[in-house]
Order: C-alpha cells, then structure tokens, then sequence
C-alpha cells in the first residue's frame, strides 16, 4: 500500500545520506580515538551527494506526498548548500585542530546542519519547514558555543540561541495561523484553500509571522542584532558555514513560500512592498554600520546584513528576480567561504580573531602573496566589481527590481554598494599597503603555515569567482529554468 | 446528561486545582496542585473522544514536564514566598474585573469579525485525531519528517554533552 516510500527515499537520497552519516560519525566517534577518519568521511559524503544533486538539477520531482521538494530548484540550492559545507569542512579541520577543538561531534552537527538545510530548502510543506529549520538552528546554537572557555563565543552562542528560540515562536505562530485560515500544511495547496475559506485575516497574521522568523534567519534589519556578535565570537570557519549555507537555506525556502503561496493579489495581499522596504532598511543599515567595524569578522557580518538586503531586493521583484536571487546566493557562498577562510589562517590573538583588529594585519599580504590575492578577489567581489561573480549577482538582482517597477528600490542598492567598496578596499589597504608597525605582530604572523587543503579550497573559490564572472549564463540558465514564466526567462542573458 | 456532569466535575477539579496552586505557599505542594489540574484537563480531552490528546497531555505535561519543574524547584531551591496575607486584594479585584471585560471585548470583537473557526462534529474531529490515524500519518505522509526529528533529537543531545561535559573545555 505504501510501495510509494522507498522510490521517495532514492529522490531524497542527497539528504538521508548526509543525515545518516552525520548519525554514524557520533557513533565512529564514541568507539575510535582516531579522528582523523571522520573529517574524511564527512567530506566523502558531501562530494558524493553533490554528484547525486547535479545529476538530479535537470528533474523535477517531488517525494512523501509532495513534503519534500526534489530535483530541478531544490537539486541547485542543495548544491550551493553542500558546497558551502565542503568548503566549511575542509577549512574547518586545520582551524580546529590548531585551537584544539576538531572533534568528532563538530563534524557530525555540521553534517546534520547540513542535512537540516536541505530539509528547509526543500520544504513542500509547513512541517518540512519548520522541521528543517529547527535541525539547522539547533546545531548552528551548538557550532557558535564550540570554544568553551572564550568568553565572547560563550555570549554570542547564548545571544543566538534566546533570540533564535524567540523567532521560532514567531516562525511556529505563523505556522499555526495559516494551517488556521487554509486547512492544509501543503504550500501549493495553499492558494487555492484560502480563496475557498476566505480568511485572508488570519493568512495575512501568518504570513507576517511567518516573515518575521525569515526576516531573522536571514538577519535582515530589524532583525539583524545577533548577527556581528555571532558571527565575531563564532568560530571563524563555522561563521561562514552560518553566513553562507544557512542563509542560502532559509532564501530558499522564503522563495518557496513566496512563489507558491504569496501571489494573492487576488485576495487583496501584496507582500512585495514589505520585502521592498526591509530590503532597502537593509541595505543601508548594514553597509553604513560595516563602515565603523575595526574587527574583520565583526565587518564581514554587517557585510552579510548588507548582502542579505541585495538578496531581498531580488526577492522583492517577484519571479522577476528569482533566478538572479539564486545566482547570487551561489556567488555569494563561494565568496563569503573564501573570505572567511583567509581570516581562519590569520587569527593569532586566541579569541577566534574576536579581538583582531584591521590594523594588525598590516602588510600580511606581501608575505603571504596566496591569501593577500586571494583576499583580495574576494574583497573585489563582494564590493561588486566587475568580471568577478559579485558584480553579476547584483547587476541580476537590481535589473530585476527595475523590471518590476522599483527603480527607487534599485537605486539605493547601488548607492550602497558604492558605499560598501569604502570598507572592502580598506582591508586591502591594510593586506598590502601598510607597513606592519608592530614586529611581534609580524612574527607571529610568520608562523603560521597555510595547509595545503586550505589553499586549495582558497583557490578554487578565486577561480569560481573568475569562472562565474565571466560566464554567469550557464547558472542563471539553470536557475531561470525553475521559474518558467516568460518575463523571467527575457530577463537573463 | 452524563457528558454534562463529567464536563463540570472536571472542569471544577481543574479550577481548583489552579487556584490551589496559586494559594499554595510551598512550591513543591504548588506543582503538585498543578498536576491535579494537568490531570483534569487530561480527562475533559478523553470525555471528548480525543484519546491520544488525552494520553499525551499526561505523558508529557504531567509527566516529563513537572518533572522538570520539580528539577528547577529543588535547583533554586526557592524558600521565601511572599504570605497570602501581603497581598492586596483590591488589585487582585482589579485584575479580575478587568481579564472578564477584556474577555468580554474578545468575544463581541471575534463575533463581528467572525474569526472563530466553526465547531467540528465530536464525531469528525475523534476520527481525526485518533491514535490510529495519528500513527498511519505519522509512518507513511510524515515519515521524512519523522525521521528527520529524530536526527534533530540526537543533534540536540550531542549538542548538550558537547557543552556541558569537561573532555570538551
């Protein structure tokens, strides 16, 4: 009777895979003393559900009765997702093992983490979603909190954890009052229920909820307050796992909700303005604030407010901007691993570069040529630079936005990103033109060795940037596939 | 006839229950008056066919829950109540005069507006939440979803010994 399982279990494979070897690594680690294995595992599981995703980008599908997504759009997001993890990983084990705390159970959270974004990402319906996001909030809780005895990692994973509960509660209320006003827990199933019940009161209460507990996930102002002291007191190479795979997550997931049950003009709701106006707070909220940063990580997280904005402006432009949303998610993952994985090789002041200072890494750049380039492609790219990816992904999102009638919308991004190259440029002014005043600095500086795998994850993200730059079609090609209304598809080039 | 008496017989245990727990000046005679009404409670759900409601309210309310609030009391180890005799009962008055008007703003308001989702036959709504449906639900329509919790469950676990046990300073 129930025959149906099993061909379901093969179209969620990518994500039970990862879920179950994320199970058997807590078990290898209780029974082993060699933790060497596990990093190795764990990066075997991950290349090999990306094979499986790619193989599945050209389906559509879904499995459990339509609870889970599959295929097409949710195969591209769990790409990123799990290449974002990859990168994390492969970073993480020399970060780790050099402050002591490569453990086994790290890896097994970021596996289910992993996992939990896919769940998220994927979500057919209500429970999916909430079921996801809470897998991937309670390990990221967990990952934050990971040095014991710096302080400030203490702080920001408390921080985390009380608002995090708290906009889950958000999240659950608007979970509750749309099941109230349709009747069904299935997204596509939504649209239509409300029209027959009529309770556009209660869907409107949801749905503002529901936004408020996105707004968090993907911390856009006014709901960005956890994000610099997280992300400062984080351990470096988990902040960019959190700023890059749960972010791609939870923007899935709001384009699932979006597109599938918020086109309801029909009925009198428009959300478009809402995600226009937090989009701009957003924008100039966190560039004006990286601005005043002193502290890379600290800056690098108003940075992700700031990116979040761009995303949103996207989103604000309906299916115009959805396929543009996407690549940017992509461009920004592999920009964001990457700086953050020259910062995890640049922390000598043994609070996870909480208390580093722009200065102190005057003329790392010069000695270190590999992570003085490397940063600097990077710091290119997120401040937009043409041909590298960042420059497309904004050129993708704000093109959409004046399609879809908000020029005003697109204008303040572009002032804002022309305010963001400002604190992008000055850490390559400090990487490469500054002399370092402080010899101790310099000689600590020396002594750390940057592992052959960190420089491998460091350059195929600088030649990813490069790659997606200057061809940005095969991707927003894919990515327009799954919208296929006509004016999304005339948009790409 | 019945179903009337069992409501109100229950329904009065339930009350008294709440109000003892307030009276109560010993937490821990508090948290079991809280039980007595956690049970009650427990019992209108089965007199209204909802079994599995009913079963789980005393499993996990009853059960795991104060449980852990008698954790937490015995932690804190909480000794000083203010007596009953400190309080001043014109604003208890107060507070109660104004939750009824409130609740009757509530009503008049969710009436015009006709917010209030319709009643469900007893007989629909037993069907639907029965342990049997429940359970076929839960293996074949939510069965991703289900094991996906478990994995959060474990998470959550590790989670906590990683944070609190000493191997990991």
């Amino acid at each position: 009777m129930y025959d149906f399982l099993l061909p379901d279990m093969g179209a969620t494979a990518p994500i039970l895979l990862v879920a179950l070897i994320g199970v058997v690594l807590v078990v290898v680690d209780s029974f082993s003393n060699d933790s060497a294995s596990i990093p190795w595992l764990s990066g075997a599981v991950l290349v090999a559900a990306i094979t499986i995703e790619l193989a599945r980008v050209g389906v559509t599908d879904s499995a459990f009765m339509g609870h889970v997504m599959s295929g097409g759009f949710a195969s591209f997001v769990n790409v990123v997702i799990l290449l974002g993890a990859l990168g994390s990983v492969i970073l993480s084990v020399p970060y780790l093992s050099r402050t002591g705390h490569n453990f086994g159970e790290v890896h097994a959270l970021i596996l289910i983490a992993t996992a939990g974004m896919m769940v998220l990402a994927n979500a057919g319906s209500l429970i999916t979603l909430f079921v996801g996001l809470e897998t991937m909030s309670i390990c990221l809780y967990v990952l934050t909190g990971l040095v014991r005895d710096n302080e400030r990692a203490n702080e920001s994973a408390l921080k985390y954890f009380l608002l995090g509960a708290f906009s889950t509660g958000f999240f659950l209320y608007g979970i509750a009052l749309l099941y109230g006003a349709t009747g069904t827990m299935m997204l596509s199933d939504m649209p239509a229920a409300l029209v027959e019940t009529g309770r556009t009161g209660f869907f409107a209460g949801g749905v503002a909820l529901l936004l408020i507990g996105f707004f968090f996930k993907v911390s856009a102002v006014p709901f960005h307050m956890w994000t610099p002291d997280v992300y400062q007191g984080a351990p470096t190479t988990l902040a960019g796992f959190m700023s890059t795979a749960s972010k791609t997550a939870a923007f899935a997931a709001l384009i699932l909700v979006l597109g599938r049950i918020l086109p309801l003009d029909d009925v009198g709701l428009d959300t478009r303005h809402v995600l226009a106006i937090v989009a701009a707070i957003t924008m100039v909220v966190g560039n004006v604030l990286a601005l005043a940063q002193r502290n890379i990580k600290r800056m690098l997280a108003y940075s992700s407010i700031a990116h979040a904005g761009y995303i949103l402006t996207g989103l604000a432009a309906g299916a115009l901007g959805y396929a543009g949303a996407l690549y940017y998610l992509l461009a920004y993952t592999v920009m964001n691993i990457g700086a953050f994985g020259v910062m995890s090789v640049l922390e000598w002041d043994g609070k996870q570069g909480a208390e580093q200072t722009i200065d102190s890494l005057a003329g790392i750049g010069s000695r270190k040529p590999l992570l003085g380039v490397a940063m600097g492609v990077f710091m290119f790219a997120l401040s937009g630079f043409p041909p590298l990816a960042g420059f497309f992904g904004k050129y993708f999102v704000f093109a959409a936005a004046v399609d879809a009638g908000l020029t005003w919308l697109a204008l303040i991004g572009v002032l804002a990103s022309v305010v963001s190259a400002y604190y992008y440029l000055r850490v390559l002014v400090a990487f490469w033109m500054k002399k370092p005043e402080d010899a101790h600095v310099s000689v600590q500086s020396a002594a750390f060795d940057v592992p052959l795998f960190s420089k491998v994850v460091l350059v195929a993200c600088v030649a990813a940037l490069i790659a997606l730059g200057i061809v940005p079609g095969f991707i927003t090609e894919a990515a327009g596939a799954f919208f296929v209304t006509p004016e999304a598809t005339a948009l790409l080039p | 006839m019945l179903e009337t008496f069992l409501f109100f017989l229950f329904a009065i245990v339930a009350v008294v229950g709440a109000l003892g727990m307030l009276i109560a000046r010993n937490p821990v005679s508090s948290a079991l008056w809280m039980i007595m009404t956690l049970f009650s409670i427990a019992c209108l759900y089965i007199t209204l066919n909802a079994e599995f409601i009913g079963v789980i309210q005393v499993l996990v309310y009853a059960g795991a829950i104060m449980v852990l609030f008698l954790f937490v009391i015995m932690l804190l180890n909480l000794e000083s109540m203010p007596s009953l005799g400190d309080l001043d009962w014109r604003k208890v008055v107060a507070f109660a005069l104004g939750i009824a008007v409130l609740a009757q703003l509530l009503v008049v308001i969710s009436l015009k507006l006709d917010v209030m989702p319709e009643p469900v036959a007893i007989a629909e709504a037993a069907d639907a939440t029965s342990a049997t449906n429940i359970g076929i639900a839960l293996l074949t329509e939510h069965s991703f979803s289900l094991e996906i919790i478990g994995v959060l469950l474990l998470a959550a676990t590790v989670g906590a010994v990683m944070l609190a046990k000493k191997r990991f300073v």
